[in-house]
């Protein structure tokens, strides 16, 4: 029972890091159909910014705020990069978003190396405790979850209560009936990149303690929040979140119970199968247009 | 879809008849201006959807377009809107002209638009659909609101009231909170109405509006054109001959992308070109 709770507590805090990835790749899903194969190395690119502004001042915190200034710049100009193939062959985006992806990487290999860097924890990460029991997570595993879930908390507040995301999901919803009504469409899809760039930077920052940093770092990471995206369906920032709790947690369970080596395995498997089975995911609709 | 033609929704409540002058913020638009169309021509891949086009909508006025399917009417209504960009001649209103401005910037001008396919949101309630027409109001900059900032609080109030308002003169106050997807489509044409009026115009495009309601719905939405007339220029395309008649001051006849007719309703039904292309298009509204 203890092992299954540590497994449970820890696939929580993994999950939150997949569900950021995944609401950053929805966030730009939803406004331009376009699936952004450059987000994994966008959170590596921040995540390098915020280590070395944290080695130069010997704050994380700003190192922290430097990641996720980055990440919304990186999302702006990615944004003015992957503009021009709107409105083109859907495969012309396909080909920008891994140019860019093998840009940000190979400027990382150039200008940071490609040597394993150990990235500093913002919280202690030996395992909290109740008692003799052990919880299997430590505060900073609860920081990046209740990091995270801030993050999609605002998310949702926004979209929900202010006019600017009623216009963003309208935008999301019909592009052309949008601008028809007045909405500055090109602003929205900024927007929405530069909110995927800055969720993406969180989740470079909060996962780089687990698994060092280096150009290729967000490489499995980006494949797991692709799939935590599809498993909650891709126009849905709750499914994300959702799907990503789900793959963290049944993921560990896999590399607790199983072995970590099908861990990868586990997690392309899921993605096939939900592929299969659920296309539109579990919050998706099945039919998602209609103008 | 459903289609409420045929007096289907008896729940339906017929559209408001026109209301007493409003106080509100919503009563007052801009003066308007007539929409000229001089030689305006459109071409679709070597067909000619629109050939040398000339017409005036006056302000103040309800300018009727008939003519049989495919004569080019809603292709007109595009090219006001900037779908598609003519070969050729001019849009002009409020000494602007239309094809030099962008689709989003003509909300902002007072133009607005209900389509033939609604183009409802349909994950967004109808309260949210009117409020987005609305949006072209905002006072409150994107980021401001983006942020919650405190004025754009108000500001949200504003078109709140506003889409509240237009729903309610649209006969759809009590679809408020319901989802697009959940309404009967002659339901569904209210909101689009709704979402139009919500942008308080000052040229009002609206396309086949009569589709979808019943016999009995139509005085409702004659008075509710009317009344907005009176503060707009208002282009009315449609099949029903009974709402023209009862709606429009003049009525432009399109067939094959020419205008054949131009005139007052019972003077245009009566021209014998006009017969001619009816007659020639068996089956048409």
């Amino acid at each position: 029972m203890q092992e299954f709770l540590e497994f449970t507590l820890g696939g929580i805090s993994f999950g939150m890091i997949y569900a950021a990835i995944g609401l950053s790749l929805v966030l730009i899903w939803r406004g331009t159909r376009i699936l952004n194969y450059a987000q994994g190395g966008m959170a590596m690119f921040t995540a390098y910014i915020a280590l070395i502004v944290i080695n130069h001042t010997g704050n994380y915190w700003a190192g922290f705020a430097a990641a996720l200034a980055a990440g919304v710049v990186l999302g702006a100009v990615c944004e003015r990069v992957i503009r021009p193939t709107q409105g083109k062959p859907p495969l012309n985006a396909v080909i920008v978003t891994i140019g860019l992806l093998i840009l940000l990487e190979g400027l990382a290999g150039i200008i940071y190396g490609g040597q394993f860097r150990s990235f500093p924890a913002a919280f202690s990460i030996s395992g909290l405790k109740i008692g003799s029991t052990s919880l299997g997570a430590s505060r900073n595993d609860v920081f990046v979850a209740v990091a995270v879930l801030a993050a999609a908390l605002a998310l949702a507040v926004m979209f929900r209560y202010t006019s600017a995301g009623l216009r963003l999901r309208a935008t999301a919803f019909s592009p052309g009936v949008a601008r028809l009504l007045g909405v500055r469409v090109g602003r929205v899809l900024t927007l929405g990149w530069v909110l995927a760039g800055l969720i993406g930077a969180l989740a470079g920052v909060l996962v780089s303690p687990n698994t060092f940093l280096y150009p290729n770092s967000m490489d499995s990471i980006f494949v797991l929040g692709f799939t935590a995206a599809v498993i909650g369906g891709l126009d849905s920032p709750v499914g994300a979140v959702v799907g990503g709790l789900i793959l963290g947690v049944a993921l560990n369970y896999v590399s607790g119970y199983l072995g970590s080596a099908l861990m990868p395995v586990f997690g392309l498997c899921a993605l096939v199968l939900v592929l299969m089975v659920r296309p539109s995911g579990l919050f998706g609709a099945a039919s998602s247009r209609q103008v | 879809m459903n289609d409420s033609s045929s007096g289907v929704h008896p729940e339906t409540p017929p559209v408001s008849p026109p209301a007493p002058p409003d106080k509100s913020d919503l009563a007052a638009p801009e003066p308007t201006g007539a929409l000229q169309v001089r030689g305006v021509t459109v071409r679709f891949d070597g067909v000619t959807a629109l050939d040398e086009v000339s017409l005036t909508a006056m302000p103040r006025q309800v300018t009727g377009i008939i003519g049989p399917n495919g004569a080019g009417k809603t292709t007109l209504l595009n090219a006001v809107c900037g779908f598609v960009r003519p070969q050729a001649g001019q849009l002009i209103f409020d000494d602007t002209n239309l094809a030099r401005l962008r689709p989003h910037r003509l909300a902002s001008r007072g133009i607005a638009r209900t389509l033939q396919g609604l183009g409802l949101f349909s994950r967004l309630t109808v309260l949210e659909n009117v409020m987005v027409g609305a949006s072209c109001h905002a006072r409150a900059g994107f980021w401001p609101a983006l942020l919650g900032l405190p004025w754009s609080d108000s500001d949200e109030r504003r078109l709140r009231d506003r889409a509240r308002e237009a729903l309610d003169r649209a006969g759809a106050a009590d679809l408020a909170d319901r989802m697009p997807d959940e309404l009967a489509y002659g339901l569904r044409k209210r909101v689009a109405i709704a979402r139009a009026l919500a942008a308080r115009p000052r040229l009002l495009l609206l396309d086949e509006p009569a589709s979808g309601l019943s016999e009995r719905e139509l005085p409702g939405l004659s008075g509710l054109i009317r009344e907005v007339a009176a503060d707009a220029c208002v282009v009315l395309v449609e099949h029903r001959i009974d709402l023209m008649m009862s709606a429009c001051d003049t009525i432009v006849v399109l067939d094959f992308g020419k205008v054949i007719a131009t005139g007052p309703p019972g003077q245009v039904l009566t021209d014998p070109a006009v017969t001619t292309a009816y007659l020639g298009a068996t089956g048409d509204g």
